[in-house]
């Protein structure tokens, strides 16, 4: 046993409200430099769709994750002799256009045209060339479900319904969709760190944040191509990759990531989880039906004396044991199990989680009119699972390697919760009926409570639990990162600039 | 002074540039220690330029080398007709490959706005050296034949006189014109290694060949109990930084 800790998320689908301030608190503290402005570190994307970069799912056209080729992994990449060989032409890197043209606007013009009949207009000025250019696509260009016959009908993950279930999607695509935020998932089994020739991207052993050594990486792109959730983005301007960093100087002060803490729909849950670092190749092997079970099964109960003398073994100190102790994402992932990983197949074994939107067909389009008068009692509850209007298997395309059954799962235990507190509530069920819904979603009234605590009513110290972190060398050489930031963006020591 | 300056002078200080300052870059510009690479903005040009140029580049340098290291063995080899043949016609289509190649590149930075954005002088002072360096060895090797040999009496007796700090400038002083460019323009190249993206040719990262995918850092030294070190910043109320151990 090699008990090792690992900051973990949780999203919770549900209550996501698509606002975007996520994104805007991560562009404005990390992306916001020359070569980073078409990165979104944290995106938040509408689903269906094909997301960002443009049908990102599709590892056909991108090669990323790992693929299972008997009772070995192997990057569907390349492997490594393969990846020296493409090391002069890396032949699937996707380019800005798969991304966006970042661009600005000469807002100058407005203010200094001269008086005249017609309204002056600001053009939109490429901030790669600095020229003037057509707009073809943005961040969020397809959000909520914009443009939908281009992007939504070309996600991926409807290829695996049947004609009828895309029909009916169709029917009421202006009706059901869902957001999807996004952010580095900080895997345990990396692929962006195993494809990179240099060696420059590590996992920090002491909580598994995943960073890239700004003066170790050489241009070779590897990692974007190698990250199946395309995670890693190449920084144009400095010849370097740069990914999401978890905000560890924030983690480190004991502050919640940026996207976190902005969080508006307090969709988001940090907390340590304990695994076992001696079966991760064992996990990323699993059969693709076991893959969403075998990552249940990694993550190892906190309280379990066992596992608790492994990880002091480890140097993994009180606090952070009492913090996984009191992690959301324990309770969300592992004991409630209702959190799953995003395209578990990818194999790289995602250490963010998120709790499946429901979605339940509460009511129907009549006339053109929205009648939601349908619903009484709990029968209509339960069946909206059947009827749901995002397919099970849409959803098991995407949370659990097509294994539907685990969806299922999920939404009953979700569905009793809800079932549980409307008894309760609105009283318009009876405490009979609630308590076979309970027996039907397999929890129980203490579970069912927690989970409506923790969804509904968590303070901030609920959602984040931050035990206190192994500094960052780089950030401990340069001081205050606050100050540093500014300065030389999150490369240490000099300013992240070539001068030949 | 002229030829003994180019001959006898200016290889060392080009080498000595070369070395001296690769290291100086290596410790003190890490982060640029790369070639920045452009693919990014601009696919299917650097395809063609770039897989072409660098293979072909490479695939000729070799015998360049190999003449230069061991000089018997190279005449052995070419010292049957068909081989010296297959020799000669091999390298004119590998520097017919790089030309173009490189023209791609150059064309490439040209045309294409967004590739322009991201090209530097010295990008540009490079370019010029290389252009000139595989325009000269195409016409070498096209109008003043079979170099694989002469090359072994003229150019190698020199370059050995060099490493043996005896320089003897005979051996290349009557050499023709266009031959005589390629080699001095082969030193301004050596000089510009520490000025250009050509360091990236030493960070061919061949360990990753060797060594397991995942890399793990540890901040703090694993397993070892530990009292608070002095003069360390400390983060929590008993959590003290440690050192890498
Ligand atoms: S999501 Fe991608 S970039 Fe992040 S750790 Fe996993 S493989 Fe690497
Ligand atoms: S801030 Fe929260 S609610 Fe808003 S889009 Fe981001 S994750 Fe969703």
């Amino acid at each position: 046993m090699d008990i090792r800790a690992q900051v973990s998320m949780v999203f919770h689908l549900d209550k996501c409200i698509g606002c975007h301030t996520c994104s805007i608190a991560c562009k404005n503290i990390w992306t916001d430099r020359k070569g980073t402005e078409y990165m979104w570190w944290n995106n938040v994307e509408t689903k269906p769709g094909t997301g960002y970069p443009t049908t990102w799912e599709d590892q056909d056209k991108y090669k990323g994750g790992w693929v299972k080729d008997g009772d070995r992994l192997r990057l569907r990449l390349q492997g490594r002799t393969e990846g020296l060989g493409n090391i002069f032409f890396n032949p699937n890197l996707p380019t800005i256009d798969d991304y966006y043209e970042p661009w600005t606007y000469q807002y100058d013009e407005l203010f200094n045209a001269p008086e005249g009949d017609d309204q002056p207009t600001a053009r939109p000025i490429s901030l790669i060339t600095g020229k003037p250019m057509d707009i073809e696509a943005g961040p969020n260009w397809d959000d909520d479900l914009g443009g939908s016959p281009i992007y939504a009908s070309n996600d991926v993950n409807l290829e695996k319904l049947t004609e009828h279930e895309r029909e009916q999607l169709n029917e009421v695509e202006r009706l059901v969709f869902f957001y999807l935020p996004r952010i580095c998932n900080h895997c345990l089994n990396p692929s962006c760190v195993a494809a990179c020739p240099s060696g420059a991207i590590y996992k920090r052993g002491e909580d598994g944040i995943v960073l890239i050594s700004q003066e170790k990486c050489r241009a070779w792109r590897m990692c974007v191509s190698g990250c199946p959730y395309k995670k890693t983005y190449y920084n144009w301007a400095t010849g370097k990759s740069e990914k999401c960093i978890l905000c560890y100087p924030r983690l480190e002060t004991g502050q919640a990531p940026a996207c976190f803490h902005s969080c508006v729909g307090r969709i988001r849950y940090l907390g340590l989880l304990l695994y076992d670092a001696d079966r991760i190749q064992e996990t990323a092997l699993a059969d693709e039906a076991d893959l969403v079970m075998a990552q249940r099964r990694i993550i190892q109960d906190p309280f379990d004396p066992l596992v608790i003398h492994a990880a002091k073994a480890n140097g993994i100190t009180d606090q952070q044991i009492a913090a996984a102790q009191n992690s959301p994402s324990y309770k969300f992932v592992k004991k409630w199990g209702i959190a799953l990983p995003l395209h578990p197949e990818f194999r790289t074994l995602p250490m963010l989680f998120y709790v499946p939107p429901m979605l339940p067909v509460l009511g129907k389009m009549k006339d053109g009119i929205y009648d939601s008068s349908a619903v009484e009692g709990m029968g209509q509850m339960l069946n909206s699972l059947e009827k749901a209007r995002i397919p099970v298997r849409y959803m098991a395309s995407l949370f659990s390697a097509g294994n539907e059954e685990i969806i299922r799962e999920v939404y009953r235990k979700n569905i009793a919760v809800r079932l549980f507190k409307r008894a309760q509530r609105v009283k318009d069920i009876s405490a009979a009926e609630a308590q076979e819904a309970l027996e039907i979603g397999k929890t129980t009234a203490e579970e069912a409570e927690a989970i409506f605590n923790l969804t509904s009513l968590p303070t901030m110290e609920e959602r984040f639990v931050i035990p206190a972190f192994a500094r960052e060398e780089a950030i401990e050489q340069s001081l205050d990162p606050y100050t540093h930031k500014p300065a030389a963006g999150f490369g240490y020591r000099e300013a992240p600039a070539r001068r030949w | 002074m002229s030829n003994t300056f180019l001959w006898a002078v200016f290889p060392y200080i080009a080498v000595a540039l070369c070395v001296f300052g690769g290291l100086y870059r290596y410790f003190h510009d890490r982060f640029s220690f790369s070639s920045q690479s452009s693919q990014f903005l601009e696919n299917r040009m650097a395809f063609w330029g770039s897989t072409m140029w660098h293979y072909a580049i490479i695939l000729i340098l070799i015998p360049h080398v190999l003449g230069f290291l061991v000089p018997g063995a190279w005449a052995a080899l070419i010292a049957d007709q068909t081989r010296l043949y297959v020799m000669e016609v091999t390298g004119l289509a590998l520097a017919v490959m790089a030309t173009l190649g490189l023209a791609i590149l150059i064309v490439r930075r040209l045309s294409n706005a967004r590739a322009q954005s991201v090209t530097s002088v010295m990008d540009w002072v490079l370019l010029g050296a290389l252009g000139l360096q595989v325009v000269m060895g195409f016409w070498i090797a096209f109008f003043y034949r079979w170099g694989s040999e002469w090359y072994l009496h003229t150019s190698v007796p020199w370059l050995v006189s060099l490493v043996n700090f005896n320089p003897q400038i005979q051996y290349v002083t009557a050499m023709p014109l266009p031959v005589k460019i390629h080699m001095l323009n082969a030193f301004v190249i050596l000089a510009l290694f520490p000025f250009t993206r050509l360091v990236h040719i030493v960070t061919l990262p061949l360990p990753y060949l060797f060594r397991p995918y995942q890399v793990v850092i540890w901040n703090r030294k694993r397993n070892v109990p530990y009292d608070a070190p002095t003069g360390v910043a400390s983060i929590g109320p008993d959590v003290p930084y440690l050192r890498r151990g």
